[in-house]
């Protein structure tokens, strides 16, 4: 059976070591496994105190924010809830919520 | 296969004569190996380096034991080490000297060869006065005697191994070719 | 075209022929002449390579690693204490299947401090999941370099080729350089299936768990098991247009031999020409050299022994606490298929050099003995 390396948004079956590329290298599974499930605080910016200076995103460790319009945006399919970027922001402008409420 | 040992003294060019021996060798249409003796080296203190020249690929891996010429770069050297160790009955000696060959006493065993290469490096302004640079003299002298290669695999030889001052370098081989005296 | 040259040089031609990409090194005793050519071909402009300077060989081979991952082809080289400080490295290389090709000066560990030929720092990393060649001649160094990054690059594991300090690192001989055109239609660039991609962003070497971990160990043997043929494949290729043949291991005089002398490094060389001399004297002997040890050449190994009644294998390395590594692997190859003595000798550790009386000593005592021996320690003074 062919090698997989192309990746794929559906988890792959692996049968064996035939399926597998020859060394440690991911197939896609970020792609379906998002980590925002893993999250129970949920981090909210507020953009009338963010100044813009992007630690936030240096400091994502996923990295799941995103400079869009020159803006950070934290896509919660991916945010983890880690608060890295609560603690690092350096305007307190990134509000914790608590999931499920 | 002829294999040859050189003494000189550390920062003289032991080493590098034996590469340009080698190289000459090689442009005479031989298979060479040099290499200098495995140690540290010393500025002044006595250093070694061989040269194997063979007409089929050198595969001998080990050090110069039982040479069948020796080439010594330093007159002083013959008094504080024993060039003729393990040198082969009937071989060489070359000695770059300005005394006569009588003056040295090796016993009858050997054949001893003078030649003056450190007039004829600064003669040919080769090197300093104090540290004149004798290779080419000597492999020049090398090729009268050994008749192993000619004169010209000895230029070749300098234009394939020493950068600077060919002509030169040419001229003081081909100064010490001649100034050996067949026996 | 035929050119005289040190075996230094030599991996430095090679590693310049094969169009390297990024070269990373640190210097060592005996190896710096390697990489000072390197860095002077890259500054010259004569090979269109990165060259990085690093602050060690740990460094060196993460750097290597890096490029390689990106689909660059990569080179090193080091001696003695630097390849053990890349260890750690060498396993990364090995399990990412990178093809990176490393030039080792065989040097004696330290302490006493030493820069003499020992193959004890290669053969303490033979099972880094690095293919591993002992080569014998610049000619080799050369050829081996360029060899290797084809075959590398086909079954992707790194290469290490060693060879004795100063005996051959520091030796001037005559070496045929290949044409630039020659080499670049035998080795074409490295268009890795796998590689780092800012384009197909992926993450590679992340934690790997024993349902998978397992199977990428398995993978790297078969990997091994095949570089076997792709080896003898390459080599073939390789004689085609050079006229230069090589292979996993180097029978000289074996076919009819009594006793066989395993050898390899620059002590093989030395014991061909052995060999010739004892034959002369009447004796039926023949010398083995193995070229690779990983591979293991297992089957070539116990073809060339054929019917020979006895082996002497010389190691110029030591397993303190056991016996020579080559003699070791040689003896579990016998096991089950050939039921012959095997005499184990050692030789020249530290550069103690290894003279045609020494080997011609070896083979008389082994001539002279039908049982295998303890561990017998030529020129020992004891
Ligand atoms: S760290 Fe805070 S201030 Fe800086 S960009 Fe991020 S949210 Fe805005
Ligand atoms: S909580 Fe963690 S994962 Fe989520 S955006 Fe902040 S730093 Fe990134």
């Amino acid at each position: 059976m062919a090698i997989k390396f192309q990746k794929s948004d559906k988890p792959i079956k692996i049968e064996g070591a035939h399926d597998m590329p020859p060394m440690p290298a991911a197939l896609g599974s970020m792609l379906f496994n998002k980590t925002g499930s893993w999250r129970n605080v949920r981090p909210v910016i507020d953009y009338d105190k963010c100044i813009k200076c992007f630690i936030c995103w240096k400091f994502c460790p996923e990295p799941a924010i995103k400079i869009v319009d020159e803006k950070p945006v934290i896509d919660y399919d991916y945010c983890k809830g880690c608060l890295m970027c609560v603690e690092e922001c350096p305007k307190d402008a990134i509000n914790e919520e608590l999931e499920g409420k | 296969m002829i294999e040859i040992r050189m003494h000189g003294r550390g920062g003289q060019g032991a080493v590098k004569a034996s590469f340009v021996l080698a190289e000459a060798a090689f442009q005479g249409g031989k298979y060479v190996q040099a290499f200098p003796r495995f140690g540290v080296e010393r500025r002044g203190a006595p250093v070694e380096a061989f040269t194997r020249i063979d007409d089929k690929p050198v595969q001998i891996r080990s050090q110069i034991y039982y040479p069948d010429g020796v080439i010594v770069l330093d007159p002083t050297l013959t008094e504080v080490v024993d060039v003729t160790k393990g040198l082969k009955k009937g071989g060489w000696i070359l000695i770059n000297s300005n005394k006569n060959p009588e003056e040295y006493d090796f016993g009858d065993e050997y054949n001893v060869y003078i030649v003056d290469a450190t007039d004829i490096a600064v003669q040919n302004k080769l090197g300093s006065r104090s540290a004149p640079i004798v290779n080419t003299a000597i492999v020049g002298a090398f090729a009268k005697i050994t008749g192993l290669v000619e004169i010209d695999a000895v230029y070749k030889g300098i234009e394939n191994s020493i950068p600077r001052f060919q002509e030169e370098n040419k001229k003081a081989a081909k100064q010490a070719y001649d100034s050996i005296k067949s026996e | 075209m035929k050119k005289t040259m040190m075996g230094n040089y030599a991996a430095s031609w090679g590693a310049q022929l094969s169009r390297v990409q990024v070269i990373a090194a640190y210097p060592i005793t005996p190896q710096t002449l390697i990489v000072e050519k390197l860095s002077d071909i890259v500054a010259d402009g004569e090979l269109k390579a990165k060259f990085i300077k690093v602050e060690s060989e740990h460094s060196a081979m993460a750097a290597c690693i890096g490029a390689s991952s990106t689909g660059a082809r990569a080179y090193t080289a080091t001696s003695a204490q630097g390849l053990a400080l890349m260890h750690e490295m060498l396993h990364w290389a090995g399990l990412a299947r990178l093809p990176i090709v490393m030039a080792n000066v065989n040097r004696a560990m330290a302490p006493g401090w030493s820069i003499w030929a020992d193959q004890n720092d290669s053969l303490s990393q033979r099972d880094t999941g690095w293919m591993s060649i002992f080569s014998s001649s610049a000619q080799d160094i050369l050829d081996s370099t360029i060899i290797s990054y084809k075959v590398s690059e086909k079954v992707l594991l790194p290469t290490l080729i060693s060879f004795d300090a100063f005996f051959l690192s520091h030796t001037v001989e005559v070496v045929d350089m290949p044409e630039q055109e020659l080499v670049d239609k035998f080795l074409p660039p490295y268009k890795p299936e796998y590689k780092m991609d800012v384009n197909d962003p992926r993450s590679f070497g992340a934690l790997t768990d024993e349902q998978y971990y397992y199977e990428f160990r398995y993978k790297m043997q078969e990997a091994m098991d095949q570089a076997i043929d792709v080896i003898k494949e390459t080599c073939r290729e390789y004689e085609e247009i050079t006229g230069r043949h090589y292979d996993l291991i180097h029978a000289y005089r074996c076919e009819d031999a009594d006793m066989i002398m395993v050898t390899s490094g620059t002590i093989a060389e030395t014991t061909n020409v052995t060999v010739d001399t004892l034959r002369e004297e009447g004796h039926k002997v023949g010398n083995l050299q193995i070229r690779y040890i990983r591979p293991y050449p297992k089957k070539d190994i116990l073809a060339a022994i054929g019917g020979a009644k006895k082996l002497a294998v010389i190691d110029r390395n030591i397993s303190p606490g056991y016996s020579g590594i080559f003699s070791q692997e040689l003896k579990s190859a016998l096991y089950n298929e050939i039921d012959i003595p095997v005499r184990s000798y050692i030789a020249g550790l530290g550069g103690r050099d290894v003279k045609i009386e020494d080997i011609k000593d070896i083979a008389y005592n082994a001539l002279e003995h039908d049982e295998p021996n303890d561990l017998i320690w030529k020129g020992v003074k004891k």
